[in-house]
């Protein structure tokens, strides 16, 4: 299958404009932000729906208070801010005024992972993925790039309970198709392959997608599976495609603990044990740096999705 | 209501919080029974609400947060003698596949309850989301909170308490239960709160003070308060209260807080609390 690059566009970016469609076709929809509207994309919405926009400022944990409030009326609020602010700082406020109280708040977080950049490892979240999937009535998703980051935005409303939203800052390719449809838990199988399958969310899809290109060069048939929703996980994806290569490599911009590939494994660990390699942040806070520095030294690049396919094959003996 | 028939309520209210507590030996007594008469006044004269069948969504009625969920006793007994569940089902109160949890919640589905509480701190934002979608609805009802004094030394208080000045949230009456009493001891020695009313209207907000003990007191504030919304300012009122009141040797101390009474400390207490409505 041959990727067409369709432009290159910042994730954050989708989920402006979706939220702006949104704004323009569901009166329910209302957005509430803590002083990153800029960062957030969220201008248009403010400007076209100005009395469904609430400004938090730099309070966190009562925006999200605010959002559980006014799902009560029949509101369906999207709050904004980085997802270092959206999670770990207000941790009990999503467990108990959203994810206990079932509440129908879409916690939207930018900036998320290494490839935040220069600002450093205070606002790298790395760990993100995890506590939300840890949630009871949670929902995870993170799509790949810009395109997907728009459509989720936009199918997450129709969903009645709480959702995570997670995209980030830098500017990277766009292969997903304008009109494809987001199915919430529904993964999409971006290649089909017969030696390894590659399970990638986020920008690591673009990097494992650059990884099959030398995978084949070297004569190795990789499936790629771009798992933009983490939970509920697409059991039957993971489990018909690694029933057929045998092996598995889980590629996030994540720790390694909590996330994706963690998910993944306790899937084969029950069902069907097999070679599984783990391309994710190995117990570690980020740095200063470029977001393309760091994910080569933090083992999260091209590179790293190539050597972990070929050693998963390796291990399958 | 007749200030003797909401006297009646209470003392039932207050006899439901001891049985309710002593029959599972845990639960929060002390504040629960400082505020039986605010609640009760709150759900049989002041609120307008449907409890027969319960809305979450509550468009056109008023909305009541419990911010300091640990007095789920209160407002279980409160909500069940108001008609939203039976009152039989207080019997269940912490018990296992109970809808009355230890702290409010929403996920069993109990009548009246919009919001789970108990981790401190959360009530105000919720409330100031809940009456700015009030206003989004062109709905003209009032949303009520109730806080403890020790709750205020949360953050998330003092957030939500700036955005709802800042943002005009006056459909917003908030109450203080003012005992002076937290876990650990007095407020004052804990962590005191200083000037309380002069820091709410250093916030932005109208105050009120009352007695959350005098029927006559709290109706009169309780109007006030309801006739100062829509004008621009959110509403406090800081209601002083006595924890354990109504139980003779529950007041005067915080030990009552988080200590359920046992089978002979029970008789003492309802030998003071007239059986008004019939126990449950």
């Amino acid at each position: 299958m041959e990727f067409e690059i369709l432009g290159n566009k910042d994730t954050r970016s989708g989920f402006g404009e979706g939220l702006a469609e949104l704004g323009r076709t569901n009166p329910d929809v209302v957005a509430l932000c803590a002083d990153l509207t800029g960062s957030l994309k969220m201008d248009a919405f403010q400007k076209e729906n100005p009395d469904r926009f609430f400004q938090a400022g730099i309070a966190e944990a009562n925006m999200i208070g605010l959002a559980a409030g006014m799902t009560i009326g029949g509101k369906i609020p999207y709050t904004g801010t980085f997802a270092n602010f959206s999670t770990g700082r207000v941790y009990d406020q999503i467990r108990q005024s959203v994810a206990y109280s079932q509440k129908n708040v879409k916690i939207c977080a930018s900036h998320a992972g290494l490839t935040l950049g220069e600002d450093g490892a205070t606002h790298q979240i790395l760990e993100d993925i995890g506590m939300m999937r840890m949630l009871p009535n949670m929902t995870v998703i993170v799509p790949a790039d810009f395109n997907q980051t728009k459509q989720a935005t936009i199918a997450i409303a129709e969903h009645n309970g709480p959702v995570y939203l997670r995209f980030g800052r830098p500017v990277m390719p766009i292969f997903v198709k304008p009109d494809a449809k987001f199915v919430i838990g529904k993964a999409d199988i971006l290649t089909e392959g017969t030696d390894v399958t590659i399970i990638a969310c986020g920008h690591l899809v673009w990097k494992s997608i650059e990884a099959l290109a030398i995978l084949k060069e070297k004569g190795i048939s990789a499936e790629l599976i771009n798992m933009h929703t983490i939970k509920p996980l697409d059991v039957p994806a993971i489990l018909t495609s690694a029933s057929k290569t045998g092996c598995v490599v889980t590629a996030e911009e994540h720790m390694m603990n909590g996330g994706l590939g963690e998910a993944v494994s306790q899937v084969l660990s029950r069902e069907l044990p097999c070679p599984q390699e783990y391309v994710a942040v190995n117990d570690s806070f980020g740095e200063s740096g470029t977001p393309m520095e760091l994910m080569t030294k933090y083992g999260i690049d091209t590179q790293d999705v190539v050597n972990a396919a070929l050693k998963a094959i390796a291990r399958k003996g | 209501m007749e200030n003797s028939a909401l006297e009646k309520v209470a003392s039932q209210v207050r006899r439901d919080i001891v049985r309710m507590v002593s029959a599972v030996n845990s639960g929060h007594p002390g504040g629960s029974l400082g505020c039986a008469d605010f609640l009760s006044f709150l759900y049989f004269e002041q609120m307008n609400f449907n409890a027969e069948s319960f809305q979450m969504d509550g468009l056109g009625e008023d909305l009541f947060f419990l911010s300091n969920g640990h007095i789920s006793p209160v407002w279980y007994s409160v909500l069940a003698r108001a008609g939203y569940f039976p009152v039989a089902e207080l019997g269940t109160f912490r018990k296992l596949s109970s809808r009355l949890q230890g702290h409010p919640s929403t996920d069993k589905k109990l009548p009246g309850i919009r919001m789970a509480s108990g981790s401190l701190g959360q009530g105000l934002s919720v409330a100031a989301g809940a009456a700015q979608v009030k206003k989004l609805n062109s709905d003209k009802s009032i949303v009520y909170t109730l806080h403890g004094d020790g709750e205020l030394q949360e953050g998330q208080i003092w957030e939500a308490a700036m955005y709802a000045a800042a943002n005009k949230v006056d459909n917003l009456i908030a109450t203080i239960d003012y005992n002076g009493r937290q876990i650990d001891g007095d407020v004052e020695d804990v962590m005191s709160l200083g000037n309380l009313a002069q820091k709410w209207q250093a916030f932005g907000w109208e105050v009120l003070e009352m007695d959350g003990h005098h029927f006559d007191d709290i109706r009169l504030n309780m109007t006030k308060a309801k006739a100062m919304c829509g004008k621009g300012k959110p509403v406090v009122i800081i209601m002083k209260t006595e924890m354990g009141q109504g139980v003779d040797y529950m007041m005067g101390s915080h030990k009552w807080h988080g200590v359920a009474p046992n089978a002979e400390q029970l008789t003492a207490a309802l030998a003071q609390l007239e059986e008004s409505l019939g126990d449950y």
